[in-house]
């Protein structure tokens, strides 16, 4: 096959696309430029787009032996993930921009592209595993490391997306493995750092970045029942289940801390309440999608897994497709509440090992309800 | 079986160059010693020297040996810059913004850490600067003018600059010219000596200096050489030993200056006969590309030009409406073909050709933009080869060019 491996400059990559020659493909190295003005080199913590990182990603290709080449898509990458990350928090939801980039840039732009040029798929080094069922149909499963596994940034692909997608770490059993591959490989980038933070953010900085974009204004402190009982600089800057930095002067009635309960980005308020008032017992979504073979009945209840964080542990719960107020949404019930669920997340759903699919979380029930049992979050 | 049909970023090592530079480099001798291992050495040089002294028409004393163009332009616009504002204020520089990065940057430099006020030259429709603009601009800022540096011929969209009426006018309103002679080195004439003759310049006005560089001509890279008439001044970048008059320090590289003289003797001797050979096959190239590609465009002067600016002969240069430059470079290099784009940043992303904005061209067409340059190792093979997997490229570049599109892959 003729293969695209898109190489970041770090290890994970390097190494899937090593294992792609190994495995006899045709592999042809590229480099996603994401931002217009990249930063000359690494500070801290990883980042994307850097030119060291450029520099990185093609120097593994030279000692790969494979041709290497840099396809812009700066303008997408600040369209469709980074003023889309603004928007969302500009309305009081959480996204999650490395989701939107697999699922807008990675393997939607650069994918199209690489199979108008020639390719037949694109090959990461996200940690998830491709396998063909009993009946034929291929899956996305967990990887073999589940300390590592990526498969819940994954899970907005589609069938025909995971057709195109090659992820030759998701057998790996360790990180540590992949290190020593690449030392062993002689590639230069074996002991480079992992990037942790949102890639467009280079100094980690989200709070100040934001605040840069989105304005911040003062606005109020609510407590559940309605009364203010503080004030914030700007309410982008509070997530659901954040603890720090309400600076409530008058203490709980049960003296007990606050978290965030919501944000209201229309009027600039934060509501606050007690550590079970996170508690939430229904959510569901209507932008969802199946990661690959949809269930055959997917109306009627199941059991499942759903994952609210990318790094969050898998929770046992029902779930079903329904008609909801606003059209047919994906609702999922877990056995135990969910503690610090936030409007924009992203639950994928799992069936054992195996990504069945995804949705935006636009709706939540909470576990412990004052007033209104169902609250439409973020409207 | 790779073709390398991009003469213009490098062009291949000429075997004379390989030869001259090895038995160059075998030889002991610092050509600034006193002794006769250093008069060897020193022989050598200078005989390199008066080569390259010759192909542009000026005395050896006159050729400053420098790292390569990026050197020799970096030290004709500073060295002139500070050297004229030493006496007087002359905070003026003209150009024009279809030149080459070496100077767009040096001169963005000298704005913002020497106060200096860069006057944009228009660029016309063919990529060349306008003669009647250049002395109208002179006498708008009469007095002030501290040079005028402009391309002798333009790398990207090869359009070979008339000297003579530019020669004429900063010569007129008595203000010192630099060219970029980088890419019209070995290809068209460049003898500072005749053009300065020909509009009866006498001392540092008029053409003064000349940047060119070694690789362009089948020399090695790493050296090139600024020509700087006897009578101008710069003020040098480097300091130190106090080499090539002082104005260029540092123990001079013989073995490359060698090199590039042999290299430099071979291609202009061979300019006239080369420079036919190389635009009959260029000519081919483009006509089978239009008949190929019917809505390609070819940028820059027209192939046949009775009067006004020609262009160089290896060079071809296209805008694929629909198509992405880089999209293209990469097909063709899929099939072994090696081609440019316009120019690509620090980190590799290609960028819009600038030359190609500064020519009024939409950004649409400045990234379709594909430049083909053809040198002296091209054959006709070579164009066969080119011209027959030109319309897959363009079919498949055009399919993926248009990524604005919604995403088909959900």
């Amino acid at each position: 096959m003729k293969v695209l491996a898109a190489m970041s400059g770090g290890v994970d990559s390097a190494v899937a696309a090593a294992r792609a020659v190994d495995a006899g493909h045709d592999v042809v190295g590229v480099h996603l430029a994401l931002s217009r003005m990249p930063g000359t080199l690494r500070t801290g913590s990883r980042g994307c787009c850097t030119i060291e990182d450029s520099m990185d990603a093609q120097r593994a290709a030279n000692l790969i032996g494979i041709p290497y080449y840099v396809w812009d898509f700066s303008e997408r990458f600040k369209l469709d993930v980074v003023d889309d990350f603004v928007a969302e928090y500009s309305a009081g939801r959480t996204p999650n921009p490395c989701m939107r980039c697999n699922e807008k840039i990675k393997f939607a732009a650069l994918l199209e592209k690489a199979i108008d040029l020639g390719f037949d798929a694109v090959c990461t080094g996200h940690y998830a595993r491709l396998e063909r069922s009993t009946g034929g149909a291929l899956e996305l499963h967990r990887a073999s490391d589940e300390a590592k596994d990526q498969s819940y940034v994954l899970g907005v692909l589609t069938a025909e997306q995971l057709a195109h997608s090659m992820f030759p770490l998701g057998d790996t059993p360790s990180k540590a493995v992949v290190r020593a591959e690449a030392a062993a490989r002689g590639l230069s980038v074996a002991a480079k750092p992992d990037s942790h933070d949102i890639c467009f953010i280079p100094d980690g900085d989200t709070r100040g970045w934001l605040a840069e974009r989105v304005g911040a204004e003062n606005g109020a402190i609510l407590d559940r029942e309605g009364r203010v009982i503080g004030d914030h600089d700007g309410a982008h800057a509070f997530t659901v289940g954040q603890r720090r930095g309400l600076r409530l002067g008058v203490p709980a009635d049960d003296g007990k801390p606050r978290f965030v309960l919501e944000v209201r980005p229309k009027t600039n308020e934060v509501v606050v309440g007690p550590k079970e008032a996170l508690a939430i017992a229904q959510i569901a979504g209507h932008r969802f999608s199946w990661a690959g073979r949809p269930l055959d009945e997917p109306t009627h209840w199941f059991d499942c897994d759903v994952q609210i964080r990318a790094h969050a542990d898998p929770v046992p719960a029902r779930a079903r497709v329904q008609d909801g107020r606003d059209g047919t949404e994906f609702v999922v019930v877990p056995t135990e509440p969910l503690d610090g669920v936030a409007p924009g997340q992203t639950a994928v759903v799992y069936l054992g090992t195996r990504v069945l699919g995804q949705f935006t979380i636009d709706r939540t029930v909470s576990a412990v309800p004052v007033g209104a049992a169902s609250t439409a979050v973020g409207s | 079986m790779a073709i390398y049909l991009d003469h213009s970023a490098t062009t291949p090592l000429r075997p004379e160059a390989a030869a001259a530079w090895l038995e160059a480099a075998a030889t002991t001798g610092n050509s600034s010693s006193i002794h006769s291992h250093g008069q060897g050495a020193r022989r050598a040089l200078e005989d390199a020297r008066e080569t390259i002294a010759g192909t542009l028409g000026v005395d050896g004393i006159e050729v400053l040996f420098v790292s390569g163009g990026t050197e020799a332009i970096n030290l004709a616009i500073k060295g002139l810059y500070w050297a004229r504002n030493a006496t007087a204020e002359r905070p003026v520089i003209v150009t024009s913004r279809g030149e080459h990065h070496a100077t767009l940057d040096a001169v963005e430099w000298l704005s913002e850490h020497e106060g200096a006020d860069v006057v944009w030259l228009r660029l016309t429709d063919d990529g060349s600067v306008d003669a009647d603009n250049l002395s109208e601009t002179l006498a708008r800022h009469d007095g002030r003018v501290a040079l005028v540096t402009v391309l002798a011929a333009n790398n990207e969209v090869g359009t070979v600059q008339p000297l003579g009426p530019l020669a004429r006018a900063t010569t007129d309103a008595g203000v010192p010219l630099h060219l970029d002679a980088v890419a019209a080195y070995g290809h068209v004439s460049v003898d500072l000596g005749a053009v300065r003759a020909s509009v009866g310049a006498v001392g540092p006005v008029g053409p003064v200096a000349v940047s060119v560089s070694a690789h362009k001509v089948g020399g090695p890279q790493g050296i090139g050489a600024l020509a700087l008439h006897r009578s101008a001044t710069v003020e040098p970048l480097l300091h130190g030993g106090g080499q090539q008059r002082r104005l260029r320090s540092g123990t001079q590289d013989i073995a490359s200056a060698v090199a590039f003289a042999a290299a430099a003797r071979v291609a202009s001797g061979d300019r006239m006969t080369e420079g036919a050979r190389l635009a009959s096959m260029r000519d081919r190239l483009v006509h089978g590309v239009l008949e190929a590609v019917p809505d390609a465009t070819v940028n820059g002067a027209p192939l046949e030009s009775r009067d006004g600016p020609t262009r160089l002969p290896g060079n071809a240069h296209f805008s694929f409406p629909g198509c992405q430059g880089d999209s293209v470079l990469f097909l063709l290099d899929m099939a072994g073909i090696s081609v440019s784009t316009g120019s690509a940043c620090q980190a590799g992303v290609p960028e819009p050709s600038h030359v190609l904005l500064a020519m009024g061209r939409p950004e649409e067409v400045a990234r379709s933009a594909v430049r083909v340059t053809l040198g002296h190792t091209t054959t006709e093979d070579d164009v066969d080869a080119f011209l027959r997997v030109i319309p897959d490229v363009i079919r498949s570049a055009r399919r993926a060019g248009l990524s604005e599109r919604d995403v088909a892959i959900r």
